[in-house]
């Protein structure tokens, strides 16, 4: 059974603290100064304490996706020919996010714990991770949750409103339940029902329809293959393998494995010069389709979110959204 | 749960060079009963990284494998500063191999491989040879840069004994030479050598660069060889040969999980 309840702050920050002990608290996190442009504030998931710390009325810049695969992580420690494994954190972690981000945790787990090999350095984390999901009621101006489905929260294990006097907490977890205690309630979890945009995206599309189309060629100059979109995206799951020596004692040294983009040069460079996807519209292309093509194909639904990101990333302003809109439009759908 | 990622150590047996630039490995490992023909192996060297690399040859009886190795890029540096008895890492083996079993037992089974393709195709050629694995009939063409870049000489010449083998270079330079017969100009010109008589009992492998491969499978389709019957051999970046690093994906495509070897009516849509 859920428990419904209300708490005011103070209290809900008392709870928090008591669950420090056992957690670490993520939810994303102004950083002032530290944005794209100066005077730019950054937001991005780090840990907190109190509620007020977390910033939910502004989009986070980055997902928590760096909770569930660090942008660089450790796979192994060499020492002589040794290979050690890095020690397993041995508190669990409660991550504050929205419903699209929600959404992104199942399509990591399709990769990492299923297609085939199931990855032990993510399941020993994402095993140790409940989520709360904190409702939002109209996104921001470059989502489009509700066209991709996202913006009903599943699969959670405690839900909140936060309100200007109160936070309303939805409880679903039995431990999580011990530890908020307030005043009965009713209510429901913030949901968006509308986006400023609406997608229709195609069910299903064949490359071959795709592949040769002069809309990617756009994207040949107005792309300068930053990834960027790819850093920032809550469901780009790819990363590189990486080994180091330490300068001070070369015989020591570790594998890492760190976020990789198919839109940076080198992604497919094999040893001995070959090389795919030069035309950065290929590589548009490429993402695209794993977006809201082939990724369905493989699990039966889209990877992409709709939390619009990439659209606030891009340093050309390339639009992801309207990609999709004319890509749709080409396709016969009833987009632009 | 298992650490798909954590290679284990194995004992390098033998080194030897096969021409400037590519070198045979032969290592040590207890579980080459688990490999199909054109399987590939991560091998690691700490510190360094990680490589995949086609099986040339295995034996899991006296437990060694082969791997066929051109210099070309970090990891195979380093390969090439080893020795016997030092120590290497491997995992795997990854992917699918070929269809021997389904598809090319007790057929005719034409092999077409171009420079270091042939590392990945030769257990199974062996396989054949050596009579481990039964097909009607076994034609192979060979192709190579000169006769300088020719490898495994030895085994093309007893190959050649009991199989039609057509042994080409791309250009025959002054002062070539070579104990076999070899051929000039590129695959393509030597597929109306082979007995493609009766079509439906053919299984046509290739295997070397993409534009060998693109070129020779449409010459057998020249030739009425239907795309099922045509069979290639992939070869991407890759790091972790386990569906997670998305590096070899083309399309919706994972080549380190469903391939590296794909059915040509697969293949020839693998563009990019």
């Amino acid at each position: 059974m859920n428990l419904k309840i209300s708490m005011s702050k103070t209290n809900f920050n008392e709870s928090l603290k008591k669950l420090e002990e056992k957690y670490k608290i993520y939810a994303p996190k102004n950083f002032p100064f530290a944005g794209k442009f100066s005077d730019i504030d950054l937001v991005r998931y780090a840990e907190v304490s109190t509620i007020e710390e977390m910033v939910f009325d502004k989009k986070s810049d980055f997902s928590p996706k760096e909770i569930l695969l660090p942008q660089t992580e450790t796979m192994f420690y060499f020492t002589e020919e040794e290979y050690k494994e890095p020690k397993v954190e041995e508190k669990g972690t409660l991550v504050f996010l929205k419903s699209c981000d929600l959404h992104s945790v199942k399509i990591f787990d399709e990769i990492y714990l299923k297609n085939k090999f199931s990855d032990i350095y993510y399941s020993q984390r994402r095993d140790k991770i409940k989520f709360v999901v904190v409702g939002c009621k109209t996104g921001f101006d470059s989502c489009f949750c509700a066209s991709m489905g996202t913006n009903i929260p599943k699969n959670y294990n405690m839900g909140i409103n936060i309100r200007e006097d109160e936070v309303q907490l939805e409880i679903l977890d039995e431990e999580l339940k011990t530890n908020f205690q307030g005043q009965e309630k009713y209510f429901e979890i913030d949901k968006v029902v509308m986006n400023k945009i609406e997608l229709n995206v195609p069910d299903e599309i064949n490359l071959e329809d795709v592949i040769n189309l002069d809309l990617w060629r756009e994207y040949d100059k107005r792309c300068v293959a930053c990834g960027k979109c790819n850093f920032v995206c809550p469901t780009c799951t790819c990363t590189t393998t990486q080994d180091i020596f330490y300068s001070e004692n070369e015989n020591t040294g570790e594998r890492r494995r760190v976020w990789a983009s198919c839109h940076v040069d080198g992604f497919t460079d094999m040893a001995g010069g070959h090389e795919f996807r030069k035309k950065h519209g290929d590589r548009m292309r490429f993402k695209t389709m794993h977006k809201i093509g082939d990724f369905k194909k493989r699990f039966g639904y889209h990877m992409c979110t709709g939390c619009g990101r990439c659209d606030d990333a891009c340093p050309e302003y390339i639009s992801f959204s309207n990609c999709i809109k004319k890509l749709t439009a080409i396709l016969g759908g009833e987009d632009e | 749960m298992n650490n798909i990622y954590m290679p284990s150590p194995y004992k390098i047996l033998d080194i030897q060079q096969v021409t400037n630039i590519e070198w045979l490995f032969k290592v040590e490992f207890d579980r080459a009963d688990e490999i199909n023909y054109g399987q590939f192996i991560q091998i690691s060297i700490p510190k360094v990284g990680e490589a995949p690399i086609s099986v040339t040859e295995f034996n899991s009886e006296e437990g060694w494998i082969e791997f066929l190795i051109r210099k070309v890029g970090k990891v195979t540096d380093v390969l090439f500063d080893l020795k016997a008895g030092d120590t290497l890492f491997l995992r795997g083996p990854y992917g699918n191999g070929f269809p021997f079993d389904e598809k090319y037992r007790d057929k005719h089974l034409v092999i077409v491989a171009g420079g270091s393709g042939c590392g990945p195709v030769r257990s199974m050629i062996n396989a054949v040879h050596k009579k481990f694995e039964s097909v009607k009939k076994m034609e192979l063409i060979l192709g190579f840069k000169d006769t300088n870049c020719i490898i495994f000489k030895d085994e093309i010449g007893s190959w050649q004994k009991e199989n039609n083998l057509v042994l080409t270079v791309d250009k025959m330079c002054e002062g070539d030479s070579c104990d076999l017969g070899v051929n000039e100009g590129l695959v393509t010109q030597h597929v109306n050598k082979l007995d493609l008589s009766d079509i439906d009992d053919l299984e046509v492998v290739i295997v070397g660069p993409p534009m060998m491969m693109k070129f020779a499978a449409m010459e057998f389709e020249k030739h009425g060889v239907p795309e099922e019957k045509i069979w290639l051999s992939f070869e991407r970046k890759m790091s972790c040969a386990v569906g997670k690093c998305g590096h070899c994906k083309i399309n919706e495509t994972y080549v380190c999980l469903e391939g590296p070897v794909f059915n040509y009516t697969k293949g020839k849509k693998l563009l990019d």
